[in-house]
């Protein structure tokens, strides 16, 4: 068993994590969709098919990976160009390439595709960063961030931008410039809000005063407070869940089904999710700290925090700690697209993780 | 490479790696903290306030069913209506007693042990909190008597919805059909989101066949409720969208004169636009009233209707299947031109009976004393069976049955609506199919003159004398003439279907055939001259049949008189006019009417006196 595994470069902590977390997901899942099995058997096809490009992934070495990170970067950018020019033509929201034979969002690619290239660019030269090196890496990070937050998906931006980001900050960041990019944030941010859409402005003053507009855009955070709260420390029991099964909780099955959960399994059900969470994110540590090379290091780690950032703006989200933002919860929000692009991270974490290199000295 | 990189120092970049790492982990045990504090505020410090808010929770997201689609005839007739009608329905969760509620609420409005066994087996497979129906369509005097003592029935109220209701009741059941409630065949292959919230889907005819048209989308509307669960407010509405008001072909007028012409016979009557295929009128006789399906028919009645003796749920137009008798000569007469087996001009002699060589079996001839000397025209005008037994005889069945076949006998005229079936055309390859049994030539020479095992609806033989009328031209048969737009209000018009064509060798061979069947009409020595032929301001072409419900033994005398009356033959006719430029095309049957000429020939003239004659006027 244990030779199979090796021989499939897989970690059976990180699968292992991943696991349950899905079948924690499955669980809240058939209680948010109204108990239907079909919705839970068709992210079942999405799960098994996420698996398979995680076993893909984790037979690719990372080295590479390194030397592709420019073209599929380059190859994103394009895409992202190509769907904002469609976009433009078909008015609203464009997300979607269509390929004919298949339908993608672009934007997907590039929560691999950025902390990728930076980490290419980065790994190559002295760490820590000098001056010049960080803004071209932060340029590097932040035209995609540009692209996708216009079409507009802020939820995909913030984890494109925050993994690219972190590989940054993980590769040596002086603290002199951190604090002077964080100086910059903070004029930055009347700018940002300048361009936002109006309801995303919306979503930011609903979060200061929720109850000011209790039927419009509060509506999501206060049933989903009512929800949570009133789970207490044991929950109301499985598809007992009065806010959810009554429908007062938007979005059930998507972005809000940790309200779902919470409501149902109370606080110590919470915990344990968050539990599952924490062990998938030290094992990530744990392997970016174990690997040789920088750009293995740099990305393992990015990846690992990536999918914590994800858990937090989503867990902050639904208990009114953060804006609501469309990010969904990892491994259990029902949805397609994200899972596959989790998994094929986490192939390629494992990957890292098997493939170790050692150097050549 | 660049040069850089041997100056890279791996071990304290790893060490520097590792202080990042130690750094984001405290970052991460720092915002776990936050997140889980922030749970336990929620779920632990506020529990009790977020208890009592969910108990008081009182918006809700409700699904808004779409008014259906209404049907109208080709002038604007109201075919089909939503009225707004009366119910009571039950919330199962804030009812404190479903027992006790029951027996007090019977006790104010009239429950039926049926509207409680439905109402329990809808209880089964309801969502929570969804209020399920407890008794359809109640009395004004009942609203008003519950409305006083609602306070009394928590969970229980009175529900105002749109019911389906079709004016024009028995004449059109059978061609627009009724809506009934949603059973659970029909809920496993709906789309649930679109139906949340409706009721009521179409069960039979046009209701049934434009389902998806008449339906509409589904649209939600967000309430607040009480604690009780009613409603007292809309906050919030996304109106869903009526479904689409379509047109029938149909003329409700020459319905009507079509269903007064039947008179007191079972029988059924098709009438079509012969150029277009467009249905004029549908009829078959007798019908039901469709309100009653509508708030759920009572046992007892459905029951007394599906148990009749005249079976009137039975569509006879499309669903009635019967031999076509001589209204089938003219076709078989056209099969003898083109097989060269005959011609217009060839003559032979008559007797009262046939008989095929080397067989002393007698086919009969519906006159004892024979036609004498027929040619094609008289055998068609006068109906001489003995005539197209020979021409039967020479033609041979594996002629016959493919040319019978171009006339889409045997095979569904593919009509808009439902419970249309194909009849049935004998061939060989059939008989050895099905029964396992060579074709004999006696049978050959009763499918030549439309007994035997031949079988035809009305609606076939409606499309045969449709397409004599247009030498060929073959049309589909429908019901619908349009959608109507919504923001315009203009009629589209349905896209028209593909016509066929029957091509002959030689095109004069038509009206050879059609002729005879103005000479029926229209001459002394025809077979619906008496009855109808007298006094007719245009032009027709018929064939009066006859078909056999009942065997004969050879020696037999068939007399009406003293045969019982459901052992009587039923009486047919097909009929197109004017002649000379068909713009309708008749086909009737009347059931152990005996003779085609006597009973459904005047029948024919009614309906097409009122289109050509009296409502030109």
């Amino acid at each position: 068993m244990r030779t199979l595994v090796r021989a499939l470069h897989l970690d059976m902590t990180l699968l292992g994590g991943l696991l349950m977390l899905a079948s924690l997901g499955f669980v809240a899942l058939y209680s948010a969709s109204g108990e239907s099995l079909d919705t839970v058997y068709r992210q079942g096809t999405r799960l098994a098919l996420a698996l398979l490009v995680l076993l893909f992934m984790a037979q690719i070495p990372a080295r590479n990976l390194q030397r592709w990170s420019p073209w599929l970067y380059a190859a994103g950018i394009g895409m992202l160009v190509l769907v904002m020019l469609t976009g433009e033509m078909g008015k609203g929201a464009q997300r979607w390439l269509d390929l004919g034979f298949i339908r993608f969002q672009p934007s997907e690619i590039m929560k691999l595709a950025v902390p990728m290239m930076v980490a290419w660019y980065l790994a190559d030269r002295t760490l820590p960063p000098r001056l010049f090196e960080v803004i071209v890496a932060c340029v590097l990070a932040v035209i995609p961030v540009l692209l996708i937050a216009r079409q507009p998906d802020l939820g995909t931006a913030l984890l494109v931008g925050s993994a690219g980001l972190l590989v940054i900050f993980l590769a040596g960041l002086r603290w002199r410039i951190l604090m002077g990019l964080g100086g910059l944030a903070l004029v930055g941010a009347p700018i940002l809000w300048h361009f936002m859409r109006e309801y995303q402005r919306q979503r930011v003053l609903t979060l200061l005063n929720p109850e000011s507009d209790p039927l419009g855009a509060g509506y999501h955070i206060i049933q989903s407070k009512i929800a949570i709260g009133s789970g207490g420390l044991y929950g109301k029991g499985w598809l007992n869940g009065t806010q959810s099964q009554l429908e007062f909780l938007p979005e059930r099955s998507t972005d809000f089904i940790f309200a779902v959960y919470a409501e149902e399994f109370g606080l110590l059900g919470v915990l344990l999710m968050l539990t599952l969470y924490l062990v998938v994110i030290l094992r990530g540590l744990h392997i970016a700290v174990r690997a040789q090379e920088a750009y293995d290091r740099l990305l393992a780690g990015s990846i690992a925090l990536t999918f914590f950032v994800y858990l937090f703006v989503n867990t902050g989200m639904v208990t009114g700690l953060l804006p609501v933002v469309g990010v969904p919860l990892p491994l259990v929000s029902y949805g397609g697209t994200s899972m596959v692009t989790l998994m094929a991270a986490f192939g390629i974490l494992m990957s890292i993780n098997s493939h170790r290199r050692l150097l050549a000295r | 490479m660049s040069v850089r990189q041997a100056i890279k120092n791996h071990q304290q970049e790893q060490r520097l790696f590792f202080v990042r790492v130690i750094i984001i982990l405290v970052m991460l045990v720092l915002l776990f903290g936050l997140l889980v504090s922030r749970l336990v505020y929620l779920q632990v410090v506020s529990y009790s306030h977020f208890t009592t808010l969910s108990q008081n929770n009182r918006v809700r997201i409700e699904a808004v069913p779409p008014p259906r689609g209404l049907i109208y005839d080709r002038n604007g007739v109201v075919l089909a209506e939503n009225r707004p009608s009366y119910q009571l329905e039950v919330t199962l969760e804030q009812v404190p007693d479903l027992e006790a509620t029951l027996e007090e609420v019977s006790e104010l409005v009239s429950l039926e042990e049926a509207d409680i066994a439905r109402f329990r087996r809808e209880l089964r497979r309801k969502r929570p909190f969804q209020a399920v129906p407890l008794k359809l369509n109640i009395s004004d005097e009942e609203v008003a008597l519950f409305a006083v003592n609602r306070h009394r029935f928590p969970g229980v109220d009175i529900q105002a919805r749109l019911a389906r209701h079709y004016p024009q009741g028995e004449w059109f059941a059978h061609v627009v059909g009724y809506v009934g409630r949603i059973d659970e065949r029909e809920l496993a292959r709906l789309d649930r989101r679109r139906y949340s919230g409706t009721t009521h889907i179409g069960k039979v005819g046009v209701e049934r066949f434009y389902e998806d048209v008449l339906h509409g989308q589904v649209g939600h509307q967000q309430v607040e409720v009480n604690a009780q669960g009613r409603v007292l407010r809309v906050l919030e509405r996304k109106p869903p969208e009526p479904g689409q008001d379509v047109v029938l072909t149909l003329d409700a007028g020459l319905q009507t004169a079509a269903w007064n012409a039947l008179d007191g016979r079972n029988g059924a009557v098709v009438v079509m636009d012969p150029r277009s295929g467009e249905v004029l009128a549908l009829v078959s006789k007798p019908a039901y009233d469709p309100n009653l399906f509508v708030h759920g028919i009572p046992a007892t009645v459905f029951n007394a209707l599906r148990e009749h003796r005249h079976q009137p749920l039975f569509n006879r137009a499309l669903s009635g299947q019967y031999p076509p008798g001589s209204t089938l000569k003219p076709v078989v007469g056209l099969a003898g031109l083109e097989n060269d087996v005959t011609t217009a001009a060839r003559t032979m002699y008559a007797r009262g009976y046939y008989m095929l060589p080397n067989d002393d079996r007698r086919y009969r001839d519906w006159r004892r004393e024979g036609h004498g000397l027929v040619d094609l025209d008289r055998a068609i005008a006068q109906s001489s069976d003995v005539y197209f037994y020979d021409l039967g005889y020479r033609l041979g069945i594996d002629r016959m049955s493919p040319f019978l076949g171009k006339f889409g006998l045997g095979q569904r005229t593919g009509i808009d609506t439902t419970g249309e079936r194909a009849g049935l055309l004998p061939s060989r390859e059939w008989k050895r199919a099905t029964q396992n049994m060579p074709w004999f030539p006696g049978e050959t020479l009763i499918t030549a003159i439309g007994q035997g095992y031949m079988l035809t609806t009305p609606l076939q033989l409606a499309s045969v004398a449709s397409t004599l009328a247009t030498r060929g031209q073959r049309v589909q048969p429908h019901v619908l003439r349009g959608i109507i737009d919504r923001d315009s209000g203009e009629l589209l018009h349905r896209e028209p279907a593909e016509n066929s064509t029957v091509e002959l060798r030689n095109p004069a061979h038509w009206d050879q055939v059609v002729q005879p069947m103005i000479n029926s009409v229209h001459r002394s020595n025809g077979t619906a001259y008496w009855s109808i032929g007298r006094g007719l301001q245009y032009t027709m072409a018929g064939k009066t049949g006859t078909s056999q419900v009942f065997g004969l033994a050879e020696d037999e005398e068939y007399d009406e008189e003293t045969l019982e009356k459901h052992l009587r033959d039923h009486a047919l006719f097909i009929a197109f006019a004017p002649a000379e430029d068909p713009s309708i095309a008749v086909a009737v049957i009347a059931e152990h009417g005996g003779s085609g000429g006597r009973v459904a020939a005047p029948i024919a003239r009614q309906v097409m006196d009122y289109f050509l004659v009296e409502r030109e006027l």
